[in-house]
């Protein structure tokens, strides 16, 4: 593929998000220049990331249109510097797939969400998560720019070894009124999240219907805590209001890739197989030997959850004591 | 009084496993229940709050066929005192037509002098996933839009709409009416229907349109499955008793400090 491909790119203070990375390496392997669209402040030392990861054009937008969020302000800023783009995406979060959908609105073209593959480049066509990941649809961008997002872990982030020190240029907007008629007015800091920070902990202790009530998390909060892990829930705990939204994981929560799930008195559905299934190693706890969590689990334990959680947490202890 | 249009999308209700029509163009739900995503039941309870507290209206709308009706009247029993069904085949449609077709309602009701000042949507349907019809939509209309809304209040001409932020916290937008506002799971607890709200559901006529719009589609060429990984799942033991194994297993991962 050739022709200019651009990534928006989303920072944070410690350089590009790891998501944006990963977009970049994807964006790189269809050919063609690489620019990057960085929004609002740039932390210092991103230059030399997006340089490592073969960009060879920066366009930055800043100024008072840009120091909180309006999402079509920064769309437009998109449109503004990939005049001459074959290829314009971006990481599939909340952030890229807003601006991105803006994008191909103002473009007249089509927006693909969550892309995990290019299948081929002349048509180009995309391989693209739906229903929630458990399959892909098959779509073809044929429009003279293809605008899509890239879903997380689509690939692996990976610095080239042909570095570049990119040119850096202003993007040169005037920003309408009409774009600023949705922007970030306040913002409040997260609340303290009691059960860890579910995204990055190495070890999520999942818990189901299973749990029987609100009353029923006790030795799961335990287990989770001396595998200084995170507490992780299905939906339907959610939704019976025994645990917060907070801690859901799956299609409508959060993804989780941890290194162990152990997931107790879950079913497997779908929609919460969708948030845990990157977990590298599944132990399933649950008593009927046939649900879909223990036939796709790594390890299973068939039994009551809550003769076994307390077994475990007592055999931790036992060997930590030792 | 604000007049709120929260729009549904009937999908198949899917339980552990996805089986493909012969022609790998759906998912064959013969066999299954249909429901709408978490973010709309969540969107109807906030259209219903809405207009209870501002003594406005909430109507439903989805575009399907006659079947869709079933989730159409369960968002009546909610609480939803009007529904339209734009009559169609949704799997022939693109997050383009889809947009389209609703605007065509939304300006056939001004047309008549009246406004839906809020439109509801869910972020992104759980089937399709393309996080862009509402945002589609807010162009057609010339209407500010906020993705992944949790809750939202509406405070005279405008409406305070509260998200999660990339950091973890909340980003409040306040937009000018009408607007366009596409929710996300998490903000409101969606209630349950009543025997009483069932009743009254069932007595609502349902406003069926067709659509004047040719489709354009989706583009889809095909749908495909990940490749059923062969799984051994081994089993560690039954109750109790196997909790030496467990940790045993968890000791050879290297995972505990």
């Amino acid at each position: 593929m050739t022709g200019q491909v651009f990534v928006l790119v989303e920072a944070d203070e410690q350089g590009a998000i790891e998501v944006s990375l990963e977009t970049l390496t994807f964006a790189r392997s269809l050919g063609g220049e690489l620019h990057a669209v960085v929004i609002g402040s740039s932390p210092s030392g991103l230059l030399d990331q997006l340089g490592a990861y073969g960009v060879e054009a920066v366009h930055h937008a800043e100024g008072d249109a840009f120091t909180s969020y309006a999402p079509a302000a920064w769309a437009a800023a998109l449109v503004a510097a990939a005049t001459d783009a074959s290829v314009v995406t971006a990481a599939g979060t909340s952030r890229g797939n807003e601006i991105l959908a803006h994008v191909a609105v103002r473009l007249g073209v089509t927006m693909a969400a969550n892309v995990v593959a290019v299948d081929s480049t002349d048509p180009l066509v995309v391989s693209r998560q739906v229903l929630g990941g458990a399959a892909m649809e098959e779509l073809p961008l044929a429009d003279p720019v293809a605008v899509f997002t890239v879903a997380g872990h689509a690939c692996e982030a990976q610095p080239t070894p042909a570095a570049s020190s990119p040119t850096v240029a202003p993007i040169d907007l005037t920003v309408s009124a009409d774009d600023l008629r949705a922007r970030v007015v306040r913002t409040e800091p997260g609340e303290p999240d009691e059960s860890g920070s579910l995204k990055s902990a190495r070890v999520v202790v999942g818990a189901g219907r299973g749990a029987g009530s609100a009353d029923g998390f006790k030795d799961l909060l335990e287990l989770a805590d001396l595998l200084d892990g995170a507490l992780g829930v299905s939906r339907v705990v959610t939704s019976l209001g025994w645990r917060p939204h907070h801690e859901q994981v799956g299609q409508t929560g959060s993804r989780v890739t941890p290194d162990l799930y152990l997931a107790c008195g879950i079913s497997g559905a779908i929609q919460h197989w969708a948030g845990m299934s990157s977990s590298k190693t599944i132990i399933a706890i649950n008593n009927d030997a046939d649900a879909p969590m223990v036939t796709k689990a790594h390890y299973a334990v068939i039994g009551d959850m809550h003769e076994i959680v307390p077994a475990i947490n007592d055999e931790l202890r036992r060997r930590r004591s030792a | 009084m604000t007049d709120v249009l929260v729009c549904i999308k009937r999908v198949p209700d899917l339980g552990g496993e996805i089986r493909l029509t012969a022609d790998s163009m759906s998912v064959d739900d013969s066999s299954l229940g249909h429901t709408v995503s978490p973010h709309e039941d969540c969107a109807v309870e906030l259209a219903i709050q809405t207009a209870k507290d501002t003594d406005g209206q909430a109507t439903v709308l989805t575009l399907g066929t006659s079947d869709a009706v079933e989730q159409l009247r369960t968002a009546l029993a909610l609480g939803c005192t009007g529904a339209v069904l734009i009559e169609a085949d949704p799997v022939s449609y693109g997050p383009a037509d889809v947009a389209a077709a609703i605007a065509e309602v939304v300006r056939a009701h001004e047309a008549a002098g009246t406004s839906y000042d809020l439109v509801l949507l869910g972020n992104d349907a759980s089937d399709t996933g393309d996080f862009q019809v509402g945002i589609r939509l807010s162009y057609l209309l010339d209407r500010p839009v906020v993705t992944g809304v949790s809750t939202l209040s509406v405070d005279g001409g405008s409406v305070i709409a509260r998200g999660g932020s990339p950091d973890g916290g909340t980003e409040i937008f306040e937009v000018p009416l009408p607007a366009v506002l596409t929710v996300m799971e998490g903000g409101v607890e969606p209630r349950y229907p009543s025997i009483p709200g069932r009743m009254k559901a069932k007595k609502i006529t349902i406003d069926q349109v067709t659509s004047g719009l040719e489709p354009a589609g989706s583009g889809r060429i095909r749908l495909k499955l990940p490749e059923a990984q062969p799984n051994e799942v081994t089993i560690l033991g039954e109750g109790p008793e196997a909790a030496k194994a467990v940790v045993d297993v968890i000791e050879k991962l290297g995972v505990l400090k």
